[in-house]
């Protein structure tokens, strides 16, 4: 599903991945792909993760994983960095979700009485990139689906997300909700339409699976 | 002509601080996190303050410690999902929190710094961080007033400064602290190496001087700058 979710990312693109899962894509890009990460606390052009006997102390990426440039990385206040994601400069983010609407809605930042970290720069990636994709693990951890016809959690931002990876499928949100695009290997639509709480859409054709 | 020195003891800087102050606090994580006057203010003891940073940092490292000395009435910040213990004080209703989407922060103490009484945005607008904020439709579109942050003390670390506090910050360890360092009436910088007026150039200087009062030199680095095995 990383994998899948990768290809995702085309040459090019100026790109945010979100902590969790999205920081994961990052050993799945080509390394011909030529490729702009961004994160949030203030670097454009990341590079590999080290490992903390080869890291810097002063080069984290938002997430607190320590990370390194490649030739051409720009370094920046916070001011200038949310500057980017707010006037569209993000051609893409991947953000993990708890849930997500067949409207496109996100919620991936609060779990009220469970989970309330705050929301860092979640929100201003969902609302303003000008591309989100989700990764997910379809169902949560108690076999719930992630997929709702309604977000009942609070809400990241309203109607954002455009495509949505899973551990069973590529799922679009189009303007009638949900649509398979692809399934894993060895999961049918059937299954992943009794793991989606929203009505999906399966088209007649066949699809590509992952 | 010569630019005014600015460099002085640690303990004195810090002494000004009063109990009820709002004090900034730079750094995201680790990186650009000014520990020792952290440590210098746990030290000093003044009570009820105001925290703004963007993160709480982790259980014993930052502005844990005057978490943990009970000196914060108020954290205004983004995200503290790296330290249970502050999210646990939160919980027990021992600290007030005040979450804002990280680059809204940013932009409210931009404005306190610029001299700007609010900022309008529609992050958040669908979310319930724009509750109790006033809405203003400008060009048809509804947009949230972001009053400006303003604080009595911003706490900066910086990789170099001369003197007259012109800064200069490294890699990831800039974040906060430039915007920072505009919007307080007092800024007090510590700098891992302060080099002789005109040592910086003109050109490399990231916080003009003119926004700092007072400079400590670190001589040593403790072990909580270094790289956090996880």
């Amino acid at each position: 599903m990383i994998a899948r979710a990768a290809l995702e990312i085309e040459s090019g693109m100026t790109v945010n991945l979100g902590i969790g899962l999205p920081t994961k894509v990052i050993d799945h890009l080509p390394s011909h792909l030529e490729v702009c990460l961004h994160t949030e606390n203030g670097m454009s052009g990341i590079g590999p993760t080290l490992p903390s006997d080869r890291a810097d102390r002063n080069l984290i990426d938002a997430g607190g994983a320590y990370v390194s440039t490649v030739p051409g990385s720009a370094f920046f206040d916070s001011v200038t960095s949310f500057a980017m994601v707010r006037s569209g400069r993000l051609d893409l983010t991947m953000l993990g979700a708890f849930e997500v609407g067949a409207n496109g809605d996100l919620a991936n930042w609060k779990i009220p009485g469970k989970f309330s970290p705050g929301v860092g720069g979640g929100i201003e990636l969902a609302q303003k990139a000008r591309r989100v994709v989700v990764l997910t693990t379809h169902t949560d951890r108690a076999g719930k689906p992630k997929l709702k016809t309604e977000c009942s959690l609070p809400l990241t931002a309203r109607g954002c997300v455009a495509r949505i990876f899973t551990d069973m499928a590529v799922i679009d949100v189009g303007p009638e909700g949900f649509e398979l695009v692809e399934t894993a290997q060895g999961v049918s639509s059937a299954d992943v339409a009794a793991a989606t709480g929203a009505p999906l859409r399966i088209p007649n054709t066949a699809l590509p699976s992952f | 002509m010569r630019l005014p020195n600015k460099t002085c003891a640690m303990g004195a800087t810090i002494a000004r601080i009063n109990d009820g102050d709002t004090v900034m606090v730079g750094g995201f994580g680790v990186p650009g996190t000014p520990m020792t006057l952290i440590h210098a203010l746990v030290a000093h003891g003044a009570k009820n303050l105001t925290i703004i940073k963007n993160d709480a940092n982790e259980p014993g490292m930052g502005i844990d410690h005057l978490l943990r000395a009970g000196l914060v009435k108020r954290l205004i910040t983004t995200h503290l999902g790296l330290n249970a213990h502050a999210i646990g004080l939160m919980n027990a209703g021992k600290i007030e929190v005040e979450f804002n989407a990280q680059g809204i922060l940013a932009e409210r103490i931009r404005a306190g710094g610029a001299g700007i009484g609010a900022i309008l945005s529609d992050v958040g607008i669908d979310t319930e961080l724009a509750q109790g904020k006033q809405i203003v439709e400008v060009e048809g579109k509804p947009h949230l007033v972001e009053t400006a942050l303003r604080a009595d003390v911003a706490l900066i670390h910086a990789d170099r400064a001369d003197p007259f506090g012109n800064l200069g910050y490294v890699a990831t360890a800039r974040n906060f602290n430039p915007v920072m360092a505009m919007a307080a009436k007092c800024v007090i910088v510590e700098a891992e190496a302060v080099v002789p007026l005109g040592a910086l150039p003109a050109d490399a200087v990231q916080t003009p001087g003119v926004f700092v009062d007072h400079v400590v030199a670190l001589e040593t680095l403790t072990e909580e700058y270094a790289v956090v095995e996880r």
